[in-house]
């Protein structure tokens, strides 16, 4: 087993920013990575029959070489559980539970040592919940203090919030969260995340203030056939990249292939037709962002 | 077979016959409880005597404190106040730094094995002007071996370099608020919090579930109820896995065994939705002394540790508010399938926050699910002012106040928790007695030691380690005191028709005393000797146990 420490990366927010589904995403397209995922209990993880491979009392193996552990009370023994996992996991993910303070978190397994490296915390927030637990008298120190540690914000739901509410939330995660990067779809997140490069997550005291990661994403559209082979190629080639996805006319024959690609990983496979040419790159903003597309 | 116990006196804590002298017992239940002219018509009966020189009580009944105390005495006790053993050995408080180390160091050279590790418990620097403890301080006893000393709050410990090493804490580069750092960079070996505690205390030879019990222990545990009169006691934060709930089953099951324990399923680790299942399956498996069934919430954490949620002003020094342990909304899922299912909650509130949030939660859920006797019982509920004491009574709530931490920890309190005014109405009896809350009062044991008596006293005195009385209006009466440590805890735990008092029909189960409270009064009331219990008709004597 080799010596490197383990990434992991803390997942918070509150009740209902969809922390779970992500997990579930997470779980369902792994893209090969041997990723652990520990949550605070089973309860709200609806894991299909057919991808358990094997599972005790807080640990399910899933097909692929994923696993999925609940840590309850105890953490350390988790994490611990972990290192010793065989073979190790590419990646962690940490599901906090929804009122805790993940930068206390990251404090804590900090601890932990040199065995386990805190990539970043992401936290979710609810577009349509959000507004009314910032006025939630109990609630919104803990919302805060969640979003003060992030370095990378997600808004969920904002398909199911108003227009008031999405721009009421984003206020306010600018407030409280001012330097975390903000992306405002699941999916993105998930990738982000998988691709393991979410911040240089330096720090390991508590509720330390947030670093920097700069994200962008921007839609590219080539006016007829490319190579998509080649262009996935140059994509992954390129280290400011850490997600790609979406539809490309493949030439010589024009048929419309589906690209994913996380970090140095990519698939290309054959797409329906009627789905519209385009893809997302999401790329780190370095000195040189500049990629093959 | 009939037994009629003749005693000196019996003071029923039943008002329709507060005082009796002969006490009738058949099959473990009480026939009745007055002269022996009164009992004779119940038929043949052995007289007994044994008593005739003592004071006989309900059986005093905990409220809340934790089988953990039991297996702490495995480990070795460094507190400041004398402390009694489970086995009745009297071990002498530590009354400065070099009593600690120089105790520590005795048990040391006692062990055997040089790698076996040293857990001691109960450390309080704030009685010796907050003198820390630091690591070269616990090395000059062993580098060899780990060593921990639990505070006795519970919620810092200190270590020496080897438990350091082992839990890969004796580095540089260690940047958290919980781990204080030397001039030389390194952690000094103390550990503040519950997370940072977690990844050394194994090594230092404390369980990993700090709030689990062996079987030893929990003899242990009986023995102390028999020490201090108890005859029913909750563990009130137990995870119950199947292992541990056949544990409780066996040593509970043995007639030898001196109480009946009242173990509440601690909401923590696990889903709302399976939380409920699993107090449904634990249910059945109760046994005259072994009730499951009953949920345990923590809502947030402690005063001492400024984990405690509070309300405006906030904290005395200025320390941001606590932590949730629960979110709003499985506070809500939790109170609501309970009342609908009738099974009972006890919520952990420290701060006043915590306390008005399970009372608005409360309300809210009693609008879904009406109950007119559900009994959910705050849990310390330190900080509560009068008007949530008037909701806690219109909601039907109880409270179980922690007498003996104003006791220990009162001064700390006014000085820098919460400051003078706040300190002066914590664990608020008296306001809880006048607004008809009912209420019982709690040591938390191992926090602090386990007897009734002396929580009593606490209740009665307010009187701070330094002397000083906090609180004059909360003050409550002997007959208060004498109530809340017998039937008013019954009626927190829904057994009240069971225990807490001596009279027909319910369980023979009583404290034997040397003095009799009533003479001892309220100041006196710490110093009444316990001869032991009766446990359902059995004589269990301290001296023996
Ligand atoms: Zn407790």
């Amino acid at each position: 087993m080799s010596d490197a420490p383990l990434p992991l990366t803390i997942i918070g927010g509150y009740l209902g920013a969809g922390k779970t589904t992500l997990i579930n995403q997470i779980l369902r397209h792994s893209n090969g990575q041997r990723l652990a995922v520990l949550v605070n209990d089973f309860g709200a993880l609806p894991i299909d029959a057919d991808l358990i491979e094997a599972q005790d009392d807080d640990l399910i193996a899933l097909a692929g070489g994923c696993v999925c552990c609940s840590y309850g009370d105890d953490l350390m023994l988790a994490l611990t559980r972990m290192r010793t996992l065989d073979p190790k996991p590419d990646h962690v993910l940490l599901e906090t539970s929804g009122v805790a303070l993940p930068g206390k978190i990251a404090g804590a397994v900090s601890l932990f040592g040199t065995g386990i490296h805190v990539l970043g915390v992401v936290v979710l927030a609810d577009a349509d919940g959000l507004p009314a637990q910032l006025q939630d008298s109990y609630l919104a120190d803990t919302i805060i203090r969640q979003l003060g540690s992030a370095d990378l914000v997600s808004l969920t739901k904002t398909d199911l919030a108003t227009p008031e509410r999405i721009n009421s939330s984003r206020f306010n995660i600018g407030r409280h969260a001012h330097d975390a990067a903000l992306v405002e779809n699941s999916n993105d997140i998930l990738h982000h995340v998988l691709s393991a490069e979410t911040s240089r997550h330096s720090t390991t005291a508590f509720d330390a203030g947030p670093h920097h990661i700069e994200l962008t994403s921007r839609t590219v559209t080539p006016p007829g056939p490319v190579d998509a082979h080649a262009l996935a190629q140059s994509l992954a080639d390129t280290d400011a990249v850490v997600r790609a996805k979406g539809h490309l006319l493949n030439a010589p024959d024009g048929t419309l292939v589906t690209l994913q690609l996380v970090g140095k990983r990519f698939t290309l496979t054959p797409a329906d037709p009627a789905l519209k040419p385009g893809i997302v790159i999401i790329e780190k903003r370095t000195g040189n962002a500049s990629t093959a597309a | 077979m009939i037994k009629i116990f003749s005693a000196r006196k019996i003071l029923t804590m039943n008002p329709q016959k507060p005082h009796a002298t002969h006490v009738a017992i058949r099959d473990g239940i009480i026939l009745g409880a007055g002269s022996l002219e009164e009992l004779e018509g119940w038929g043949k009966y052995d007289l007994d005597t044994q008593f005739a020189d003592k004071v006989l009580m309900p059986g005093l009944v905990e409220g809340h404190c934790h089988l953990q105390e039991g297996a702490l005495w495995s480990h070795t006790y460094v507190g400041f106040f004398d402390r009694m053993s489970p086995e009745g050995d009297m071990q002498a408080g530590c009354k400065n730094l070099d009593a600690v180390l120089s105790k520590l160091a005795a048990a040391e050279a006692r062990l055997e094995d040089p790698d076996a590790p040293l857990p001691a418990w109960s450390l309080d620097p704030i009685y010796f002007d907050n003198q820390r403890v630091d690591r070269a301080q616990l090395d000059a006893i062993s580098t060899t071996r780990p060593i921990g000393i639990m505070h006795a709050s519970g919620h810092i410990m200190n270590v020496n370099s080897k438990a350091l090493e082992l839990a890969g804490l004796l580095r540089h580069g260690i940047n958290h608020e919980g781990v204080p750092l030397g001039d030389d960079g390194l952690p000094t070996g103390e550990l503040k919090g519950p997370d940072v505690m977690s990844p050394v205390s194994i090594h230092v030879g404390f369980d990993r579930d700090m709030l689990s019990c062996d079987e030893q222990g929990m003899w242990r545990f009986g023995k102390l109820c028999v020490r201090a009169g108890v005859t029913t006691a909750t563990d009130l934060a137990a995870r119950l896995p199947d292992e541990a709930v056949a544990t409780l089953r066996k040593v509970t099951g043995n007639t030898a065994f001196p109480a009946r324990i009242v173990p509440l399923r601690f909401h923590h680790g696990v889903s709302p939705e399976d939380l409920i299942k699993h107090v449904e399956a634990l249910a059945p498996q109760s046994t005259d002394k072994l009730r499951l069934g009953r949920i345990k919430i923590v809502v947030d954490g402690s005063i001492q540790g400024f984990s405690a949620r509070l309300r405006a002003p906030g904290y005395y020094n200025g320390a941001p508010n606590g932590l949730w342990y629960i979110a709003p909304e499985h506070l809500a899922y939790i109170l609501e399938t309970s009342l609908a299912k009738g099974i009972q909650v006890h919520c952990h509130t420290n701060g006043d926050e915590a306390t008005q949030l399970v009372i608005d939660t409360m309300r809210k859920a009693l609008r879904k699910a009406p109950s007119s006797d559900h009994r959910f019982t705050l849990q310390h509920c330190q900080l509560a002012d009068t008007a949530q004491f008037r909701q806690i009574k219109e909601l039907g709530l109880c409270v179980n106040l922690f007498a003996n931490h104003h006791h220990y920890w009162g001064d700390q309190h006014y000085d820098l928790t919460v400051g003078p005014e706040r300190a002066e109405r914590m664990n608020a009896a008296g306001t809880a007695a006048r607004q008809g809350v009912p209420f019982a009062i709690h040591s938390d044991a191992p926090i602090t030691p386990l007897g009734p008596l002396f929580t009593g006293w606490c209740a009665m005195n307010r009187k701070t380690a330094s002397g000083r009385t906090l609180g004059e209006a909360e003050k409550i009466t002997l007959d208060q005191a004498l109530h809340a440590i017998t039937l008013g805890a019954a009626y927190t735990l829904n057994l009240d028709g069971e225990v807490g008092s001596i009279e027909t029909g319910k369980r023979a189960d009583f404290a034997v005393l040397e003095d009799d409270p009533e003479e001892m009064g309220v100041e006196g009331l710490k110093d009444t000797r316990v001869w032991g219990t009766v446990l359902g008709g059995t004589p269990f004597a301290a001296a023996d146990v």
